[in-house]
């Protein structure tokens, strides 16, 4: 209170020089959140909370400048976006206040509740939600590595955006009648439906540009996600360019060698391909390892209710990196459960109440050609520590002949379209 | 840094610099449908506008949804997961949003 009257004229200056800068207004602060990782979990978290706790601290630590989304990433291949379309600014972030970090979260101290980052700085947090997405088995698939990924592209990371640029340049110089050789992970992993979005969406631009091409998809499983619908489109747009071959017919991809460009079969086939894409088996990020979150399925067992991790306090992980079976990994539901974890977690630092009956609401749309979408729905609540999907409800589009169902595949590709602008409008602006 | 904060926050009880956005108001249950309505029930592209719906006609909607009674693509899988009480706070929520807010 011992301001004299020059100083405060001083201080008085710089406030109304800060007014357009939330992020200096954290003057009362109840708590100090720290949020890693700045997808569809993160951005989401960090956001929510400077909109439902302005009084609390929140800072987000996230090492890319921008935002590249898997969700429509399958478009560039399609030809229907290009990489800026689907990149995103943190200043929107920055504009409600949100300290935005760019830098690498390297360890966690649940005990001391700080984090380190790679630049040697720690950041003191009361409370840490972690949204780290994913990391490859990079042992799971002999002869796959880094090195191997910029011949085969995962593209299953949106990071800076040179993995699907890469599979979409591969796309364009391929011969023509050339193979275009997938290999699909066994559950679970990111985005389940998202392979399948990805064959149509190659299948789109080939048939345009190199017709005779063929399409060999290589499955670790026998099953997949919109599976009927997915095969009604690729027969009546794609005809028989795309082959399936699942996990039971010989389809799981166990060893590549990038400088022939061959993906070799669990039972020994050979497959010689043109352009691959290796979508390897994955697990919880790195970062979660790290700092112990994981068990030994590699995934992180987290409260199905809060999101708080099973063995580290104040610490709540949300998005990919959790277990929370039968919610897929998808950014939807990474970003509605990001909010519920949020309130979790900041429930006794603000004196909200935390929440009691929570709904967890995911929409996955899937685009199989032109004017041609469907969609999976899925509404889940937590039950006696288990999450489970509301009875009766929920589901995939309807299947039939596309004679019937043209209007319905237009509609939903347009509340796609809808949902990708709605949804990192949550996350971004 | 204490001084400074000290004023900061004198001035954020006079200030109306917390950006007016009514979606900062809206409940838990009615988060999800940010995710593809947009913000506060603005609509986006072709999803409608949510704000300012009236209460009772969008109850009245979403049984038609539930029972199948209405034309949809994916509202009919989504009504039948929320139960009448969440329906209900979804109804005066979205009624209490002004069009364009």
């Amino acid at each position: 209170m011992n301001i004299s009257r020059r100083s405060f004229a001083a201080l008085a200056g710089a406030t109304s020089l800060t007014l357009a800068t939330p992020a200096l207004l954290r003057a009362q602060s109840a708590g100090r959140l720290v949020v890693i990782g700045g997808g569809f979990g993160g951005a989401s978290a960090a956001r929510y909370a400077r909109m439902a706790f302005p009084d609390v601290d929140v800072t987000l630590v996230e090492p890319q400048t921008s935002f590249v989304t898997c969700p429509y990433g399958n478009l560039i291949l399609g030809g229907k976006r290009v990489l800026s379309d689907i990149t995103h600014s943190y200043d929107g972030l920055r504009a409600r206040g949100v300290n935005v970090i760019h830098d690498r979260a390297q360890d966690i101290d649940a005990d001391g509740h700080r984090v380190t980052l790679a630049n040697g700085e720690e950041l003191e947090y009361d409370k840490l939600i972690v949204s780290p997405g994913i990391g490859f088995r990079w042992d799971a698939i002999e002869g796959y590595d880094e090195a191997a990924a910029e011949v085969f592209p995962h593209a299953w990371t949106g990071g800076d955006g040179s993995q699907i640029s890469n599979l979409r340049q591969q796309l364009e110089e391929m011969p023509q009648g050339g193979v275009v050789g997938l290999s699909i992970p066994g559950n679970p992993f990111r985005c389940p439906p998202g392979p399948y979005e990805r064959i149509s969406m190659i299948a789109h631009y080939l048939k345009q540009a190199n017709p005779t091409a063929k399409i060999m998809a290589f499955d670790s499983k026998d099953a997949f996600s919109k599976q009927g619908l997915f095969q009604d489109a690729w027969e009546e747009l794609y005809g028989d360019m795309i082959e399936w071959v699942p996990g039971n017919a010989d389809g799981k991809i166990v060893r590549v060698d990038a400088e022939n460009k061959v993906f070799f079969s669990e039972f020994g086939e050979e497959h010689r391909v043109d352009v691959g894409n290796v979508i390897p088996p994955q697990m919880a990020a790195s970062l979660a390892h790290d700092a112990g979150l994981v068990n030994d399925s590699g995934w992180v067992p987290v409260d199905q209710t809060t999101f708080e991790s099973a063995v580290a306090r104040d610490v709540h992980v949300i998005g990919d990196a959790n277990i929370a079976s039968p919610m897929p990994k998808s950014g939807y539901i990474a970003n509605s459960t990001a909010k519920t974890a949020v309130a979790a977690a900041l429930s006794d630092l603000t004196g909200s109440g935390a929440p009691s009956d929570p709904v967890y609401f995911n929409t996955c749309y899937s685009h199989a050609g032109e004017d041609y979408s469907f969609s999976v729905v899925g509404v889940f609540r937590p039950d006696g520590g288990e999450i489970v999907e509301t009875p009766d409800s929920g589901g995939t589009s309807a299947r039939g002949p596309l004679t019937e169902l043209a209007e319905t595949r237009r509609l939903e590709a347009g509340y796609a379209d809808a949902w990708y602008d709605s949804i990192t409008d949550d996350m971004f602006s | 840094m204490k001084k400074l904060a000290l004023v900061l926050g004198f001035a954020m009880t006079f200030g109306t610099f917390q950006m007016a956005n009514a979606q900062e108001a809206a409940p838990m249950i009615a988060q999800s449908c940010a995710g593809c309505h947009g913000q506060a029930g603005a609509g986006q592209g072709s999803s409608p506008v949510l704000a300012g719906y009236d209460a009772e006609d969008f109850v009245r909607v979403w049984h038609e949804f539930r029972a199948n009674e209405r034309p949809a693509t994916i509202m009919n899988r989504i009504a039948p997961g929320f139960t009448d009480d969440e329906v209900a706070e979804l109804a005066a929520y979205f009624a209490s949003l002004q069009q364009g807010e």
